[in-house]
Parts: C-alpha cells; structure tokens; sequence
C-alpha cells in the first residue's frame, strides 16, 4: 500500500567514523544471515542424507556421501503435485495480469464518479481472512461444477487476485504521464485504442512485477488449495508437503528434500529476478 | 503535425472541441462498463459471500446436510463460540502470538535496515538474505522449524553440542532440553495478580498467560516476515534526505542519537503501515502454524484460523465455524478499515 520509492541503492548515511563501529554492523549483519540462512542449511543438508548412516541426533552435520538422499523418493512422492501447481499457477498468473492491467488502467487514467471509492472497495477484498468466504465459495464452486477441479482452483485465484493487481498497475500507471494519453485522445484514439497502442507497449515493467508476485503467492496458497481439490494427485504442492511433514511412515531426510523440492521454483524466481520482487512486494505489500 | 499557430481559427477548433467532448461522454460510459465484471465479481465473491457466511452462522447448520432456517434466539452462536474453552484459548494466543510476532518482526526488520543503513559492503546481497524467507510458502516454514524446534533433534542439539548441558549437570542441574512446540506450559499467568483487583478471573478456566509453545511459532513467524518490514523501512530510509542527515552531524549528535531522536521519528509513517499490514497478517494466521504444531498440546498453538478450519472441514459444524470466521473478520476489519478510509482520502 506504501507508494514509497523504492530502495534503489542502499540509503546512504553520510561516512563518518570508519574503523570499529564499521566491523561491528559486518559482524551483526553476517551473523544475521547465519539465522536467516540456518533453515535453508537444515532443509538441504538434512535432505541430502540418507537415513541409513545418519539419524536425527546428526542434524547439523554435513551428509556423508552425496549420493541424492531423499530427494529421488521426494522428487516421486511430489512429481504431480508440482506438475499440478504448475498448471494451475500458470493460467492463474496470466490470466489475473491480464485483468489487474485493464482495471488498473481505467482506475487511474478513465476515473468516473465514484471510482475511487470502487477502488477502496475492491482493495478490502485482499486483506479478508478467506475463511470467510470458504463456505459459500466451495457451494458456488460445487453449483458450476468446478468443485475438486484444479480449473476451480485457477477461477479462485483470478478472482481474490482482482485487488492486488489492480493496486499494483493502478499506481503504476497513475506514473505514466497523462499528457500521452490526452494526445492520444486528440488524435482520435479512444479508451481501447489507448490501452493498446500506448498503455500496454509502457506496461512490460509492470506485468514483470504484478506476474513474479502473484505467481509467488499463487503458488505458496494451501487454503485455497486444500479446501477446493480434494483428489491428493491434483493438489497443489503446499498441499503435498503439509500432508507428508505429518507421516509418520516417511523418513525425515524425504520431507526436507521435499521442502526443499516445493520451495525451488519460487526460490529460483526471487533468485533471479529479486529486483522486481520487491517493487511488487512495497506496491502490494502484503501477505496472503 | 508540427503547426504550432497560437491562433487556431474558430471554425476549425470548435468541431475538434465538439468531437472531442462527444467522445468523451462516450468513453466516460465504456470505462465503468469494463470495470464491472471485476467489480462485480468481488462486490459478489467478497462482500456477497461474506453475507453468505454471515447468514451461515446464524443457521441450524451443523451437519454435512445443509440446513439455512433460522437458529433461534438469533445470534445464539456467538454466545456458544464465545463460551467455548478452545475458542477463548484461540483468542488469547492471538493477542499473545500478534505480541511476540510483531516485537520480533518489526524491532528486527527495524535493526537490520539501520544496519544496512551503515555503509557496509555487499549490502545488496545481505538485503536479498533476509527477504528470502518472504519468496518462501508458509508452509515450507512451517515445515523447516517444526524440526528446528522438535525436541529430540534441531536447536537443542546445539544446546548440547555447545557444552550447555555437561555445565549443568556439573552444577546437579539441567539438562536443558526445552520441549518448544511439544511443551504444554503455561507461563507468566496473570490469572492470579488480577484476581486480587477483579475477583471474577479466579473462576476463569483459561490460563491468561503465554504457552510456552507459541515462542517458537512466533519466532518462525518473524523469521518469515521481519524482511518484509526491512524493505519497507529501507524504502522509508532512502527518501530521508542527506542534509537531514548532515544537519545533525553538525549539531554534534552521536549516531545513536540521529537514529533515535531524528531517522526514527521520521520513519513513523512507514512503522504505523508496517504495524498495520503485520497485526492483519498475524490475525489470519492459519498455514505457518497448522503446518509447524498444528492445535499444540492442550491447544497451546490454536488460532482462530485453524479453529474454522477443522469446524467447517474436520467437524462439519458450518454454524459456529462460520461464526468464528465472522469474528476473524471483524478483527481485521478493525485495523484494515480505518487504513483504508486513510488511503482513500489521500486518493
């Protein structure tokens, strides 16, 4: 919601003493990234083990030898659960684009009467605990035959997607300026016509930022996932790697290698592209 | 194109003038026309479903078998829900959990800006360590520090591996084996020292007080999200200008000073949005905690998230899950409402 500029480069704070105070903020920051980095370590380590010469007493030890761990029974156990997340984020990250762009759009630059307080309205429908609206939402689901379907599951994330990445373009576009879209208009274009031949042709930034946020938080939903499939094949992962963490009959280097494996594809976006991440984690700036 | 008369002639300007306003109403009717199946679409999924589950909890609905009549006398549920021992439990580890979770995050998101704040080397690889966590699901760290705070395994390995325990015992004590998310406890109970000033709590059941299981639930939390606030309070950083800076350099001020009367001060805006979007984030709390300890022994970790979750799913009873998703909501309406109304007047 904080239309703060972003952290382009670090703040600067003019230099003063260098010297001890200068090791001192090195020292908290590295041990800092020690705690933030330690799950990581248990997560990969442990996953790349094998329960045979290693238990659980040897948690913080290095695997003995490299030969894959759990994630080969890991990699089999989730298999179609990625494959299911994958093919329900997708679509849903396209599709929730596509239409935050178009809202986004005639929310900044075709205001009417009472617009803004249509805006203000959609915008309290991403801070709703879904819980909420579950119950209705699985009835509605079941009455169009979409219940237990994943294509279900891509409709609801479109959906409760509406607020979010119309916040995200709308303050996006409100920086274009409106002069490119008043010479459009005396050239004849009209709102349609400026949408695609001026508005979107400046908007790749944009679908950047609104498609790495909300295919993270797309594929990170369990509630969602978990009360509207119910076929454990067609779950998406979150799903899969709650419900192995509570076997008891699956070894615990499987389920670090499977918290591993569900985690990968957000973690390789964020990886890459972390820049753009953060512009949509400060324009949107929420969770869940 | 590039004629640029400052005297346009009459007759050729108006008809422009004319189309131009033409169009314009034209237009000005597509707009809200494109709008509306989105807006639709949440006034129907949110505002109308919300209604719905409304609606839900006050119902005889209790069954897998849908029954909507009227449960009489209305609204009865929320007197059951509020009664119920497992529901005021919810309730106190909320308040206890939105405590511990925003002192972690916030405090830590705070320090860990004004680090980064210093000119430090490879700042930007640091920044993106600790917004890490944020990328991942809940669920996945609700897995990871389930066995980071499992007792047999995880922290309390490095207790001993760090000499913890052979020190105890040498002194007859220890060993120090905390049971974390296993622990049952109780702590700082404050039933007692209220007792004496309103004598009603000595006959309350609930234990007001912290479960010692929330703690680690509260710091996977804070682990997760104290990025979050880190970049908001970095961005809040990058616009406090240098001659603020420098003004106070010059008047002498020691570092610990600048941050403390001048950079903080300055940073309120951002810490009130941080505190606002956080408490919502913790009010809903369902994934992180029904992935890491689920209910807790003696429903140490319960939430109201996990509470509507096994009425509706586990339990079938719509009614009174429905009635404390309601009660959720108007928790987060509470704190997110007046944001809004800010927003919206600034619009």
């Amino acid at each position: 919601m904080a239309s703060a500029p972003l952290p382009v480069t670090s703040a600067c704070a003019p230099r003063r003493k260098g010297g001890v105070g200068r090791y001192i903020v090195l020292a908290l920051l590295i041990a800092a990234t020690a705690f933030y980095l330690m799950p990581v370590y248990v997560m990969v380590i442990n996953g790349l083990k094998d329960k045979s010469y290693m238990t659980l007493s040897d948690m913080w030890k290095f695997p003995l030898y490299l030969d894959g761990g759990g994630f080969p029974l890991a990699w089999k156990t989730l298999s179609p659960n990625l494959w299911a997340s994958l093919r329900m984020v997708i679509p849903a990250t396209i599709l929730s684009s596509l239409l935050g762009a178009v809202n986004g759009y005639l929310l900044s630059k075709w205001k009417f009467r009472g617009s803004d307080v249509i805006f203000t309205l959609i915008l309290f429908g991403m801070f709703i605990p879904y819980q909420a609206i579950l119950i209705p939402l699985i009835r509605f689901l079941d009455q169009i035959g979409l219940y237990g379907k994943w294509q279900g599951l891509v409709l609801v994330h479109v959906i409760y997607g509406i607020p979010i990445t119309c916040l995200i373009f709308r303050n996006y576009f409100t920086n274009v300026p409106t002069e490119l879209v008043e010479a459009a208009r005396i050239d004849g274009a009209g709102l349609i016509q400026t949408f695609f031949q001026i508005i979107l042709p400046l908007s790749l930034p944009a679908f950047v930022v609104v498609g790495i946020f909300q295919f993270t938080n797309i594929w990170n939903d369990f509630l969602f996932g978990v009360t509207v499939v119910f076929n454990p094949a067609d779950q998406p992962v979150t799903v899969a790697l709650n419900n192995l963490n509570g076997t008891n009959s699956v070894d615990w280097t499987v389920v670090m290698a499977a918290a591993v494996l569900s985690a990968l594809p957000t973690a390789i976006v964020y990886v890459l592209l972390g820049r753009y991440f953060i512009r949509g984690l400060l324009a949107g700036s929420m969770k869940g | 194109m590039a004629v640029t008369s400052p005297s346009i002639p009459q007759e050729i300007a108006r008809p422009v003038a004319g189309l131009r306003r033409q169009r314009f109403t034209l237009e000005r009717a597509l707009s809200p026309l494109l709008l509306a199946p989105s807006a639709v679409a949440i006034f129907v999924f949110v505002y109308g479903f919300i209604v719905y589950t409304f609606y839900v909890s006050l119902s005889n609905w209790k069954s897998a078998k849908p029954d909507l009549s009227l449960r009489r006398p209305v609204g009865v549920i929320y007197a059951d829900l509020f009664s119920q021992t497992r529901f005021q439990i919810d309730l106190r580890n909320t308040v206890v959990f939105t405590i511990m979770f925003l002192i972690l995050a916030v405090l830590g998101g705070l320090a860990l800006a004004i680090l980064l704040d210093r000119h430090v080397p490879a700042s930007g690889f640091f920044r993106s360590v600790f917004l890490f966590p944020y990328a991942l699901s809940f669920i996945t760290t609700g897995v990871a520090w389930s066995w980071i705070f499992n007792p047999e395994t995880g922290i309390n390995l490095l207790f001993d591996a760090a000499g913890i325990n052979r020190l105890l015992a040498a002194f007859g004590t220890g060993p120090l084996k905390p049971g974390w998310i296993t622990d049952p406890a109780v702590i700082w109970q404050l039933n007692g020292p209220l007792a004496t000033v309103f004598p009603a709590v000595g006959d309350w059941s609930l234990k007001l007080g912290v479960p010692v299981a929330m703690i680690p639930v509260a710091m996977a939390a804070a682990w997760q999200l104290s990025g979050f606030a880190m970049a908001m309070f970095l961005a809040g950083l990058g616009t406090i200008s240098n001659e603020v800076r420098e003004a106070a350099a010059l008047d002498g001020a020691s570092d610990f000073r600048l941050y403390k009367d001048v950079i903080i001060p300055l940073l309120n805006p951002i810490t009130v949005s941080v505190l606002i979007i956080l408490t919502h984030v913790s009010l809903k709390i369902f994934d992180l905690i029904f992935a890491m300890s689920g209910k807790g022994p003696g429903f140490a970790t319960d939430v109201p998230g996990i509470f509507v979750y096994e009425m509706i799913f586990r339990a079938q009873r719509y009614n009174l899950g429905a009635a404390a998703a309601i009660v959720m909501l108007a928790s987060v309406a509470l704190v997110i409402v007046p944001y809004l109304a800010r927003q919206l007047k600034s619009l």
